[in-house]
């Protein structure tokens, strides 16, 4: 064994966050998802308007418009009041969404035209969200506890240094095998995701760009392009108005706030 | 002096409130039978226009909430099946641990599909359709204590809405026409003050409702009156609306795909007291065959302690009869979801009658044509109906509905 040898990892060591010392991938990998949760924590609540452009393979567009309000819970997942705008048809329809960090999520889905709150299952997560390439889980399903990661590389790409994880859902319900994520060195922001499918397959790819600053540390995705490598089909997320701390309290997230949504 | 402050920041960080914001809907609707009417009055097929429009404004930080919302219905043949009702006229106002709703509102209760027994705030406006989810828009102060035992709603509800009914020309309907001039049992008839009020909470998978209700039924008995008696046959019957009181129970719990539900009611004031309920399950195989198509498997039980058999003699006497449907029925259907761009679903449904042995069709289907249209369709028919049915009347209207909304 030459010197070479020895150096290289010693170098790469010399890399790694402060503590990272003999950590397995499995252990870094979790350490950076932790570390990417911590530094989007404490962000109190904020409301968002969402639009998306869903795009079949022959190039026909549909649009969808949300508008979306976001609390965060002391050690538990969000709670997420979304209200559609378009298509007409389900103008007024609202989801009420309590996130945990274990275990399934609670869901209501307000039905204006009966006036009718129904709990329905969260069982649906590998399902498209509003017809949209996008599923249930990639939209809701961000807390750490619900995968276990592996670290895989370091990579640099348009002169940014990544970090290259896997992450692998623990709900059998999941629509995926694995993610794997890239994630900034600088704010270790999500760039890109690909989801690998039940038979392992590269099903999709998700590139985040056009990031804006809130606040002191908080960053939010203006644009998430997600691209179905299977079915040529595409939908493109744009987000705007972040407004934070808005005041929103447990009282805006209840069933007769979702009855009031309009 | 921190209260003071949190309410100076509540009121200072307004979020997106909508002002004065008209959406809606307008619909045609085109009604066709298989079968040749058993009524003279009746026709082969129907067309009818309506009309949805909903006007809201929100103000003092989406706290205050108006809402204005019209609906107009116009058919060809029907004259009594052509209306105006005044959905909603309301001002709801949320305070941080209370909510009050004034003026005409539509409140749902219930977590069953195929019968909605506990919903009894809102009249049926059971002219739009048969299946009882059209409501006429009923008058209410409505105060709701939200608290962390859950929600109390205490309702005062003045001024009662009768029951829409076909005319003559109306199909489908009994064969023999309902009155349009009800009777009550209180002096007070349709100003009639009635009470309600309803516990509910969700408490990690279960969401249980509990209500009770006093005044005017929403459901009316019949009366043959004893001008509309002729030897043995009747030539009208007339709504009889009393005075119930009503506790009524509604419950579901959720866990992965299942969902379990049960709704249980006992009433008194109609006659003897009677108990009725509705459970079952429903549950959702998600992503069949790694499709995006979900396929749901809806099992229900109906029951309801009165029967639906009628005593000749009671009507001949001009004594009130129940007409009830569900006395002791099983509901099995399919709910399917493509999950597509044009939310294209799916529910089809059967209700067997495990007394009488006939059975009931019903199959509803929907998709959207491009990003404001909606294209509907509606087939229900009966099989089987043993001639001496209640419904036996209704046993030739196999019936499509196919209908086309605009929505703005």
């Amino acid at each position: 064994m030459t010197i070479r040898h020895y150096l290289l990892p010693l170098l790469l060591l010399c890399l790694l966050p402060p503590g990272a010392g003999a950590q397995t991938p499995e252990d870094k990998g979790l350490a950076i998802a932790t570390e990417a949760d911590r530094r989007d924590s404490g962000f109190g609540d904020y409301t968002n308007d969402i639009k998306m452009i869903l795009r079949n393979r022959q190039g026909q567009e549909s649009t969808r418009e949300i508008r979306s309000e976001t609390l965060e819970v002391a050690d538990d997942g969000d709670k997420i009041l979304t209200i559609f705008d378009e298509p007409a048809d389900v103008r007024g329809t609202a989801l009420l969404s309590f996130t945990h960090k274990q275990g399934p999520d609670d869901q209501w889905l307000y039905l204006p035209a009966l006036k009718r709150v129904k709990r329905i299952a969260s069982d649906n997560k590998s399902g498209p969200f509003m017809g949209s390439e996008f599923a249930y889980e990639d939209i809701t399903s961000r807390e750490v506890d619900k995968y276990t990661y592996r670290y895989l590389r370091d990579e640099r790409i348009d002169g940014m240094d990544m970090f290259v994880l896997e992450r692998y859902p623990k709900d059998e319900k999941s629509g995926y095998t694995r993610q794997v994520i890239w994630l900034d060195k600088a704010h270790y922001k999500e760039r890109r995701i690909d989801y690998y499918d039940r038979k392992d397959s590269l099903l999709k790819t998700l590139v985040f760009t056009d990031y804006h600053q809130y606040g002191d540390n908080f960053w939010r995705a203006h644009d998430m392009f997600m691209e179905n490598h299977q079915t040529g089909k595409s939908t493109r997320l744009l987000q705007k108005n972040f407004r934070f701390n808005v005041g929103l309290t447990d009282r805006d997230f209840d069933k007769n706030s979702l009855k009031r949504a309009r | 002096m921190h209260g003071r402050l949190c309410i100076m920041t509540c009121l200072f960080v307004a979020t997106a409130a909508r002002a004065g914001e008209w959406r809606g809907y307008a619909a045609g609707e085109l009604l066709g039978f298989l079968e040749d009417p058993m009524q003279p009055a009746q026709h082969d097929g129907y067309a009818a226009l309506a009309f949805e429009p909903e006007y809201f404004h929100e103000w003092n930080n989406r706290h205050d909430l108006f809402t204005f919302k019209p609906y107009l219905l116009a058919d060809t043949h029907d004259s009594r099946r052509t209306h105006v009702d005044l959905r909603e006229l309301s001002w709801i106002h949320a305070a941080r641990d209370w909510e009050t709703n004034v003026g005409i509102s539509k409140v749902f209760w219930g977590v069953t599909e195929a019968a909605h027994l506990v919903d009894v705030i809102n009249q049926t406006d059971r002219v739009v359709d048969e299946d009882g989810e059209d409501k006429l828009g009923q008058p209410m102060a409505k105060l709701s204590l939200i608290r962390d035992w859950g929600v109390l709603d205490l309702f005062v509800l003045p001024g009662f809405r009768e029951r829409t009914f076909p005319g003559r020309a109306g199909r489908p309907r009994f064969g023999i026409p309902v009155s349009d001039d009800a009777r009550y049992e209180s002096g007070a008839r349709d100003h009639h003050i009635d009470f309600a009020a309803r516990w509910s909470n969700s408490i990690g998978a279960f969401d249980i409702g509990i209500a009770h209700f006093t005044g005017t039924s929403r459901e009316p008995r019949f009366i043959a009156l004893p001008g509309a008696i002729g030897g043995t046959t009747v030539s009208e019957i007339t709504p009889y609306y009393e005075i119930i009181n009503q506790t009524s129970l509604d419950l579901q719990a959720t866990s992965g795909g299942w969902l379990w539900k049960l709704e249980a009611v006992t009433r008194s004031g109609q006659g003897e007291r009677f108990d009725s309920m509705a459970g079952g399950y429903e549950y959702t195989f998600v992503g069949v065959n790694d499709s995006a198509v979900d396929v749901g498997m809806i099992t229900e039980y109906l029951y309801d302690s009165r029967g639906d058999d009628i005593d000749p003699a009671t009507v001949l006497a001009s004594r009130p009869f129940a007409l009830s449907p569900f006395q002791n029925d099983l509901v099995l259907g399919t709910r399917i979801t493509l999950n597509d761009v044009a939310s294209s679903e799916l529910l089809f449904s059967v209700i067997f009658d495990l007394e009488g042995g006939g059975q009931s069709f019903n199959l509803e289907a929907s998709r959207r044509l491009g990003n404001a249209w909606k294209l509907s369709l509606e087939a229900r028919g009966l099989a089987n109906i043993p001639s001496d049915d209640v419904f036996a009347s209704l046993a030739d209207d196999t019936r499509l509905r196919i209908e086309l909304a605009r929505y703005f």
